[in-house]
């Protein structure tokens, strides 16, 4: 399982960059998509929303399961990556190389996991 | 821990995610679920289905116990080794559990029930045998393992594994069984493809699993068993019907047999009651996940979505899902995914079979 260091994690298995576009871009990690099996829908992404950290942004479901997507800081959801609608597999066979949302944000993310927190904290749920 | 199967040191070896189903450590899958699904639409692939329980009712009473036991009519078992399919219901007409009885001798019967209710019905036969005082044993056989092999090429593969199985199973029509050496081989599966179901001695398995496997049958998972049952329309117990739902109000009007002047456990109940209820299938029309519980609102009323799932086959959503009678085929209809409310088309079942889409 993978866990890129240059990436910022949440406890709710999102990861987070900032983008060179500026904005904050956002996905599932490889442990997300390992839990949920083969996804078969991404959507219900609220763009143009201001959200606050935690708040759900979209959700991503499995053959198995539905699962909520949430908004690591806050911020206003701008953009949301549609070719995932056709596509969604692709976040089980490369879930880093495809964000989800992007967000505007002033906010900081290094308040968010590392990489070694974040593995810790998949380890231990395990 | 859960209870475990023979064949549960096979599957971690394979790799499997196991999770708990009703009391039992079961393989989810082996990686991917929509590979194994397809594998069993389009080749072969198979199931551990031993944490399910057969039980053999014997005795000269055995063909009138099951009479009086079950919804569907025994009677119509007239040739050794034909298999029937019924539910078994509670005085107020209440599905206690859907089985397959295979008839084998005049006194000698095998029932299969569902896993997680198998003391629930076992003690519920006994108590419907000591009621009447019925000349029966019943013998769970937790001695045998299950494996179902389903696909369109699963039964060469049998042969191709176990040859000296084929003399008495090449013959078998669709929903008949026969004993081969220390297997007993069905004709009969939960996918809508054809296939065996095998039972046999538990020590056996893993080396008949190993066997499958080398003659290029993949293992497929409990995540897939419901994606392939649901698109060939069979109910699962526990989401599609329980204790409170009669069979009339399931789908399963045509398993119960009520033109028979016979007796049997529930009858009062369902000619009072009747039925009030459909179990339609529904495609959706809009992006999104169809899932058991979310709410169906029709012009003739609110109903419920009893199982929903992503179909593999399809590449859209499907359900089944209790509504008002008057919801016909055709009807569009809306369903609340998480507060929004998506379209979807009601349509006649199975949504797949042999590998083929029906709607």
């Amino acid at each position: 399982m993978k866990f890129p260091a240059e990436l910022k994690y949440t406890q709710t298995h999102e990861w987070a960059k900032v983008g060179d576009d500026g904005l904050l871009w956002v996905g599932i990690t490889d442990a997300a998509q390992d839990m949920l099996g083969d996804l078969v829908f991404v959507g219900d992404v609220k763009v143009g929303q201001t959200l606050k950290s935690g708040e759900t942004a979209g959700v991503v479901e499995s053959v198995k399961a539905a699962s909520d997507i949430y908004a690591p800081v806050d911020g206003e959801v701008v953009a949301f990556n549609d070719a995932l609608e056709s596509e969604p597999q692709q976040l089980n066979s490369d879930p880093y190389g495809s964000w989800i949302f992007k967000m505007k944000t002033s906010a900081s993310i290094d308040g968010l996991l590392d990489a070694g927190a974040y593995q810790k904290n998949v380890a231990e749920s395990h | 821990m859960g209870h475990r199967t023979p064949l549960f040191d096979t599957h971690v070896a394979s790799g499997a995610k196991i999770v708990d189903f009703g009391g039992w450590d079961m393989p989810l899958n082996y990686g991917s679920q929509i590979e194994e699904h397809h594998a069993v639409r389009r080749d072969a692939g198979m199931f551990d289905v031993s944490h399910m329980r057969p039980v053999d009712v014997r005795g000269a009473g055995a063909r009138a116990f099951l009479r009086y036991l079950v919804a569907n009519n025994v009677d119509r078992l007239a040739q050794a080794g034909k298999a029937l399919y019924s539910c078994m219901l509670n005085d107020a007409g209440g599905v206690v559990d859907d089985l397959i009885i295979y008839f084998l001798r005049d006194d000698w019967f095998r029932v299969v029930v569902n896993a997680s209710t198998a003391e629930k019905d076992l003690a519920w036969m006994e108590k419907v045998r000591t009621d009447r005082g019925f000349e029966v044993t019943l013998t769970p056989r937790r001695d045998l393992a299950m494996i179902a092999i389903q696909g369109p090429n699963a039964r060469a593969k049998l042969w191709q594994a176990r040859p000296g199985t084929r003399a008495a199973t090449e013959g078998l029509g669709a929903f008949f069984a026969a004993e081969t050496g220390d297997l007993f081989v069905a004709r009969t599966g939960y996918t809508g493809e054809d296939g065996f179901e095998v039972m046999l001695p538990a020590a056996q398995a893993p080396a008949l699993w190993a066997d499958l496997k080398a003659a290029g049958v993949a293992e497929a998972g409990l995540g897939a068993r419901d994606t392939l049952r649901l698109e060939a329309g069979m109910n699962l117990y526990g989401n599609d019907m329980d204790e409170t739902v009669s069979p009339l109000d399931a789908g399963l009007a045509w398993t119960v047999d009520l033109k028979a002047p016979r007796e049997f456990v529930g009858r009062a109940a369902l000619e009072r009651d009747g039925a009030t209820k459909a179990l339609v299938g529904l495609k959706l029309l809009d992006k999104g996940v169809l899932r058991s519980h979310q709410k169906v609102v029709t012009p003739q009323g609110d109903g419920e979505i009893t199982s929903g799932t992503f179909s593999p086959t399809l590449g859209f959503s499907v359900a089944m899902a209790r509504v008002p009678r008057e919801v016909r085929a055709g009807d569009v209809v809306q369903v609340d995914i998480r507060g929004r409310l998506l379209s979807a088309q009601v349509v006649k079942m199975p949504f797949v079979r042999n590998g083929k889409p029906m709607i």
